[in-house]
């Protein structure tokens, strides 16, 4: 449960909202119905599929792609043995991108929401830039960072004549570009729960603060921040997830080192029809990030409640 | 929680003197970290959306990588290269259709939680947000395992069924926040005054929703737009507008896409901006 009080802290998930004097039960479920019957078709039972299939082994015999049930549990040892390179970079390049995005998009939110209080325009103009990369196709924004990180772009050649990077060094095709990348598709994501929850803080609190003789850094450690974990838990969990199953960065913007656990379900599922291998690299980053972030929240909901 | 402590201070000192003013100007240095932070973030935010729509005047030949000149001629004729206006016709048809039923589902979902306590609503709760919490390429994968097996041959129907499952969540979690805000007595008083449920509904708490229910609208809509993973997942020889931008960054993306890409994010921009004021101005006038 305390998964989805993390993404989905809206603006006070009011259970005062919740009139006593609503107790039948009836409408809930006509309500429910529809909905989750859809969700229960096209995410529970495939979720299901790919378990299963995840266990099937080649027909004997047959051709490529050709599979029959079967409960070969073997297939995780091999895919595991085979593919935990790729899947210990993809968490490493998300955790390092998520880490990335939140010192970024934690001063933009800040920004907005705080120090733009009382300006209602300027705070619309601020949100719609950082909602503004939506717009456009992300996978056009993307190729046009790899014609900004090219060997001949400008950027390039800035570094190199500051020598922040060897005459020889490049940008693109490399884990650097990939992280940046990553980062910069989140970042969204990131910045606009934070925005939701500083918004909500009461600025009495923070003024209580400097009133107490507390500075400027002591009040934001001791009374913003605090308040504001929600948003940072759910902007985290919103880059952490999309970012560790992503291979479009790593496909444009990488090389051959950089591959992630994505491309290589992508690979398996498409270039050579292993459908099991497919289905049970699936669950296992399925599962892997169930447990990295039900601990998370574990962890960062008992500092929350200081 | 200090929290509480402090506001109970607050409410008893109201005017006091400023902080020493040694301390006001050792967090003043503090105080300009933010807006440069800013700044940077907003550049980095802007810079690949310039070089989008930068390249789609240029006067490219077969790749669209190096600048080598101004012409207008994408703009003219966007449809000019083959395929991509299909391309986003397709991704239009996708976004609307998806869009619709999935603000249906989920707005329902969202008054059924945030309204109604009842049994299984823990794993109703569980149910919406675990499609949010897994990745795209794991949904991908499981939608496109369920399709084979039931041998449904992948195309158009198969990535508007996926496109509303992704979207259902989302929509929930943005309408639910509009629904938590809602005073229900306001519906308890329509049925004071002798409203129907129905009537309650339709005069009282649908306007009081639409804004919720529109931005979770708009939302959909740009995440199914979007969306290249689970659609390269489910969409066989299907293309959409990220689809093909994709496919054709190998051998070269013509600058019609940035014509359509720049397009999109104008009236998009337009849209948002113009809603911003009227609500700006709204709230003013109140």
């Amino acid at each position: 449960m305390s998964i989805v009080t993390a993404i989905g802290h809206g603006p006070g998930n009011a259970r005062a909202a919740t009139s006593p004097a609503r107790a039948a039960r009836g409408p809930a479920y006509l309500l429910l119905a529809p909905g989750i019957a859809y969700l229960g078709v096209f995410f529970v039972i495939p979720v299901v599929a790919l378990l299963v299939t995840s266990l099937y082994v080649p027909v004997p015999g047959g051709d490529v792609g050709q599979f029959q049930p079967a409960f070969e549990w073997q297939n995780y040892v091999t895919v595991l043995s085979t593919y935990w390179p790729h899947l210990v970079r993809s968490f490493g390049y998300a955790l390092v991108a998520t880490l990335a995005a939140l010192l970024i998009g934690y001063p933009v939110a800040y920004a907005i929401a705080v120090r733009a209080r009382g300006r209602p325009f300027v705070q619309a103009m601020l949100l719609v830039l950082v909602i503004a990369p939506f717009f456009t196709s992300f996978i056009l924004r993307t190729i046009a960072w790899k014609q900004i990180l090219a060997d001949e772009s400008f950027v390039v050649a800035a570094l190199r004549a500051v020598q922040l990077l060897p005459p020889d060094g490049r940008l693109t095709a490399t884990a650097f570009a990939v992280v940046a990348g990553l980062t910069y598709n989140f970042l969204p994501f990131m910045t606009l729960p934070i925005y939701a929850s500083l918004e909500r803080l009461d600025p009495r609190l923070v003024e209580a603060g400097g009133d107490l003789y507390a500075s400027g850094p002591t009040t934001f450690w001791r009374v913003t921040l605090p308040l504001s974990m929600p948003g940072v838990v759910s902007g985290t969990l919103l880059t952490f997830i999309p970012a560790s199953g992503d291979f479009v960065n790593s496909v444009l913007l990488g090389n051959n080192g950089t591959t992630m656990i994505g491309q290589v379900i992508d690979s398996r599922f498409f270039k050579v029809s292993d459908y099991p291998g497919a289905a049970a690299l699936s669950v296992v980053l399925m599962v892997a990030i169930l447990l990295l972030v039900t601990s998370y929240i574990r962890r960062a909901g008992t500092e929350d409640l200081l | 929680m200090s929290g509480t402590t402090a506001a109970a201070v607050t409410a008893g000192v109201t005017a006091r003197p400023d902080p020493p003013a040694a301390r006001a100007a050792r967090w003043r240095i503090g105080e300009a970290v933010v807006p440069i932070i800013a700044t940077l973030a907003f550049a980095y935010l802007l810079v690949p959306i310039v070089y989008t729509v930068a390249f789609s005047f240029n006067d490219s030949v077969r790749t669209n990588l190096v600048w080598r000149g101004f012409t207008l001629e994408a703009w003219r004729n966007p449809c000019g290269a083959p395929q991509v206006c299909r391309a986003l016709v397709n991704s239009l048809q996708v976004g609307l259709i998806a869009t619709a039923v999935a603000t249906v589902l989920g707005t329902l979902i969202a008054i059924a939680l945030v309204r109604y306590r009842f049994r299984g609503r823990a794993l109703a709760n569980l149910l919406v947000f675990l499609p949010m919490s897994t990745p795209e390429v794991v949904l991908g994968a499981a939608l496109l395992a369920q399709f084979l097996s039931l041998r449904v041959n992948p195309g158009f129907g198969t990535v508007v069924l996926a496109h509303v499952m992704f979207c259902i969540s989302f929509v929930v979690v943005t309408v639910k926040a509009r629904v938590a805000t809602l005073d229900p007595r306001l519906e308890e008083a329509a049925a004071d005054l002798y409203a129907s449920p129905v009537q309650a509904f339709w005069r009282v708490t649908f306007p009081l929703l639409l804004p919720g229910i529109a931005a979770a609208a708009l939302l959909a809509f740009s995440l199914s737009f979007d969306d290249f993973i689970i659609t390269n997942f489910n969409s066989g020889s299907f293309t959409t507008f990220p689809k093909f931008v994709y496919v054709s960054a190998t051998r070269g993306i013509p600058p019609q896409a940035n014509v359509i890409g720049s397009a999109m994010f104008v009236l998009a921009l337009l849209l948002v901006v113009a809603v911003q004021l009227v609500t700006v101005s709204r709230r003013r006038r109140r």
